[in-house]
């Protein structure tokens, strides 16, 4: 088993792609799930279908959560709330650059490293240069 | 003091009336947030309560305070979309976590389960007074509401102290720099314009004093 991920953005497209971005890296090995757009399509966030992302790809090794912005982060705090306290324990929503994130976290899950490990490359996807030190 | 103050029915008359208050001043809302944030503000809040009124309203006969408003919050939470979701679904879900199992809520009652949803707010927002957001308007409301109870104010004369003040409060918000969601990308520019969520809020605090005494 390993780490799961679930993306979440305000546009449906934009966590869709980016979860296809993330499966291409990982091939499979890592489980991806993602949540975006309101209930009726347009853009926003849900708990209720944040939850449904997080039952997907739910695990014993545990769920990284990456979100954009404001709302899909406070909506990400909801969905984790209502989480049975077993599975709040091994899920663990990350303030990390999304698709940088996304990408390094998967790639470090896809080596079977622990959540707190996962989490961490996620975190540190902020501080890396794009155009050299 | 003693004495009800929300029953269930009047419970619902205030969610029935706050829905409404959110349909017809939809428009309004969402230019506020045309001008500082994502123009979805009314839209989004008309949408969420539209969801409350069918998911929730039409079904809540023979269902405790606490219970209708636990849904209304979780309704809010997977219709509204933009930052009022969390942020009212919160809200909400607090106020009904505080008057769990309850009926009718006396005066103390009420203002506690309205306390517990503004630091549901505070705290999911990770917002202060003075940011440019709803906490603008609801803090001076529940700080209104509390200094007219202990004056021994009656009920209707505390809820209208608390009603003015969310108003006052959110047209306070026109000259703050925002600090917090979207509309903070915007700096400086931000000041000038009402916060719509601050806006939002005083009709919520408007519509709970119209059906309270």
């Amino acid at each position: 088993m390993t780490v799961s991920l679930v993306v979440v953005s305000h546009s449906r497209r934009l966590a869709e792609g980016l979860a296809e971005l993330v499966e291409q890296v990982v091939q499979g090995r890592v489980r991806v799930a993602f949540s975006g757009g309101a209930e009726d399509g347009r853009l926003g966030t849900s708990a209720a279908d944040i939850r449904r992302a997080l039952d997907e790809v739910d695990g014993p090794d545990g769920v990284l959560v990456l979100m954009d912005l404001g709302s899909a982060v406070m909506s990400a705090e909801v969905a984790l709330e209502e989480l049975p306290e077993e599975r709040r324990r091994r899920t663990r929503l990350v303030d990390a650059p999304v698709v940088e994130g996304a990408v390094a976290a998967a790639v470090e899950a896809s080596l079977g490293s622990e959540l707190d490990a996962v989490a961490r490359v996620a975190e540190q996807a902020r501080s890396q240069p794009k155009l050299g030190g | 003091m003693g004495g009800i103050v929300l029953d269930c029915e009047r419970n619902l008359r205030w969610l029935e009336r706050l829905a409404g208050l959110l349909a017809e001043q939809a428009g309004p809302l969402t230019e506020l947030d045309a001008a500082i944030g994502d123009a979805d503000h009314g839209i989004n809040m008309e949408r969420g309560f539209n969801a409350v009124k069918e998911r929730v309203l039409a079904q809540a006969a023979g269902k405790d305070l606490g219970t209708v408003l636990k849904q209304v919050g979780t309704t809010l939470v997977s219709t509204v979309g933009g930052a009022g979701g969390p942020l009212y679904g919160t809200f909400f879900l607090r106020m009904g976590q505080s008057a769990d199992g309850k009926s009718e809520l006396d005066a103390r009652e009420l203002r506690d389960a309205l306390a517990a949803g503004v630091e549901g707010v505070r705290q999911r927002g990770r917002a202060q007074p003075g940011e440019k957001t709803m906490l603008d308007a609801l803090v001076p409301a529940l700080e209104a509401l509390d200094a007219a109870l202990a004056a021994g104010s009656d009920n209707r004369a505390a809820w209208e102290a608390a009603a003015r003040a969310a108003e006052e409060g959110s047209r306070a918000t026109v000259p703050m720099l925002a600090r917090k969601g979207r509309a903070s990308y915007l700096g400086e520019r931000s000041i000038g314009h009402q916060d719509p969520g601050a806006t939002s809020s005083a009709l919520l605090i408007r519509s709970l004093a119209e059906v309270v005494g």
